[in-house]
């Protein structure tokens, strides 16, 4: 118990790399995921098999795998990252194809009379999508959305197999030093609950927020 | 008479084996309201979608206040030319199709703010009069969720208003309405009517036509069967297949 209090300030400041880690994929992986969406329902020539094969490679294959060839990969070429930016270049590559999966649903199920509507106001395509299609499917994939971020947040933890010193990496040092692994571990799972849960809660504010004009 | 408002030519559209326009030819000038009837099935609203190019037709010609679009694929150009015939005519759905993600007064905005470029404050005051125009003062800053089906076609006719259209084309604008909402819709077209906007309205009440429309046009499998006045076409019709189509409507209970 004193270990586990002790160790906590070190272990709630990796929490804050993590939560960060998570937060910076989450927004590269919105864009990410949004382009590859759009790309491939306006079937823009090429780019849309592209997109289409990235989404399948990144569904295809653990997402550990993913992080050691986007770490260890290009050094091969002579160019290299630093592990931080590995982690976050990984995990939005990541999360991005499984969000166009959900972009693409919401966007699909939007009524074809609201595109309709936009082209009789003299909307180009793109136009209505921005304005009406998009946030209307935004809407919809709102709860993927949220899942998908607290899925991010445990989904840091491998990172830590990069050398990136989030959560998971700064119990395993501090288990290191002080040989209490089931202490540490139980103290870094909480946190790890503790990050979710108020994640969680924040997003059913927001959802019940949301629907209410739906 | 001035100048058509629009002019539509043999008009063909296909949907896969089925010609559901088989050369389609409509005139309507400023100010003229037009009905349109007929059987369910026989392409009203595949010519109302045609003349927005919301469907492309396969041949013929479509000519609103002065800009023509020939029938063909879209192309880049051809493109070009159906915005800009959409900017310029209105289209009231039966399902409405308001933005559900904005609200009423946002719904009428839209189109000018973003299609049209005009600075916000200006067409937030052009939709506020709109609105209160169409009997929505008090609900301007609902979204369509909160609005009974009358108030939300309100809105849609004040959202296509606020384009300033030559021509407003309504493909059966109360039909998705509980009847006790009908009216209030009716009288509001009724209003634009009597004051001059140019309308082509795909309807099945009666007398509301009787009372609005110049002329009336009876369509079937894809055709125009018979052109007259309201008072002609609902008394006197010459074609069969005319009087075969209002004796099934008094039957089912129009006024
Ligand atoms: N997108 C489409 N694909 C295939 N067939 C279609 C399509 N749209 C319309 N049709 C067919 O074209 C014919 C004419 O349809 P349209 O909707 O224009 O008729 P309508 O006169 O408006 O009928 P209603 O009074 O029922 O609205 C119908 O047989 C319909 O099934
Ligand atoms: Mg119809």
């Amino acid at each position: 118990m004193e270990l586990a209090l002790q160790s906590l300030p070190a272990l709630a400041r990796a929490s804050l790399v993590t939560v960060g880690l998570a937060a910076a994929s989450m927004a590269a992986g919105l864009a990410i995921g949004l382009v590859t969406a759009l790309i491939r329902i306006a079937n823009i020539p090429v780019l849309s098999h592209l997109m289409r094969a990235y989404v399948s490679i990144i569904r295809g294959t653990p997402l550990l795998v993913q992080i050691y060839l986007v770490y260890y990969g290009p050094p091969q070429f002579g160019w290299s990252l630093e592990p931080v930016p590995s982690g976050i270049l990984a995990l939005s590559l990541n999360v991005g194809a499984y969000l166009s999966e959900s972009f693409r649903g919401a966007i699909e199920s939007v009524p074809k009379g609201q595109m309709e509507a936009a082209y009789t106001l003299g909307m180009t395509y793109w136009t209505a999508m921005r304005r009406i299609i998009v946030p209307q499917s935004f809407r919809t994939a709102l709860p993927t959305i949220g899942n998908s971020y607290i899925g991010l947040l445990k989904d840091t933890s491998l990172v830590s197999v990069i050398t990136v010193t989030e959560l998971l990496r700064q119990s395993n040092v501090i288990i290191a030093r002080t040989w209490q692994p089931l202490t540490i571990y139980l103290t870094a799972a909480a946190l790890y609950w503790v990050m979710s849960t108020m994640f969680s809660y924040v997003q059913q504010r927001v959802e019940r927020r949301v629907s209410r004009h739906v | 008479m001035s100048e058509p408002v629009v002019q539509v030519t043999s008009l063909r559209k296909r949907f896969g084996s089925h010609e559901v326009l088989k050369g389609v030819d409509l005139t309507v000038h400023q100010g003229e309201v037009v009905v349109i009837m007929g059987p369910s099935g026989s392409g009203k609203s595949t010519l109302l979608r045609c003349m927005t190019f919301l469907e492309v037709p396969d041949e013929g010609t479509v000519t609103i206040d002065g800009r023509t679009v020939t029938a063909g694929p879209l192309t880049k150009e051809r493109m070009e030319k159906v915005r800009d015939i959409r900017r310029h005519t209105g289209f009231v759905f039966q399902s409405f199709n308001l933005f559900p993600h904005m609200t009423a007064l946002e719904n009428v905005m839209e189109g000018p703010v973003t299609v049209l470029r005009v600075p916000k404050a200006e067409a937030r005051r052009r939709a506020e009069e709109l609105l209160s125009k169409v009997g929505l003062t008090d609900h301007m800053h609902k979204h369509p969720s909160r609005l009974s089906g009358g108030q939300q076609q309100r809105v849609a006719i004040a959202r296509a208003l606020a384009m300033s259209p030559s021509v407003i084309l309504f493909d059966e604008p109360t039909s998705a309405l509980d009847p006790e909402l009908v009216g209030e819709v009716l009288q509001v077209m009724r209003a634009l009517a009597r004051e001059g906007m140019t309308m082509v309205i795909v309807t099945h009440e009666m007398a509301f036509a009787r009372d609005v429309a110049d002329r009336v046009i009876m369509m079937d499998d894809g055709a125009i069967i018979e052109t007259g006045s309201a008072e002609q076409i609902f008394t006197e019709p010459r074609e069969e297949r005319t009087r075969r189509f209002l004796s099934r409507m008094w039957r089912d209970g129009a006024p």
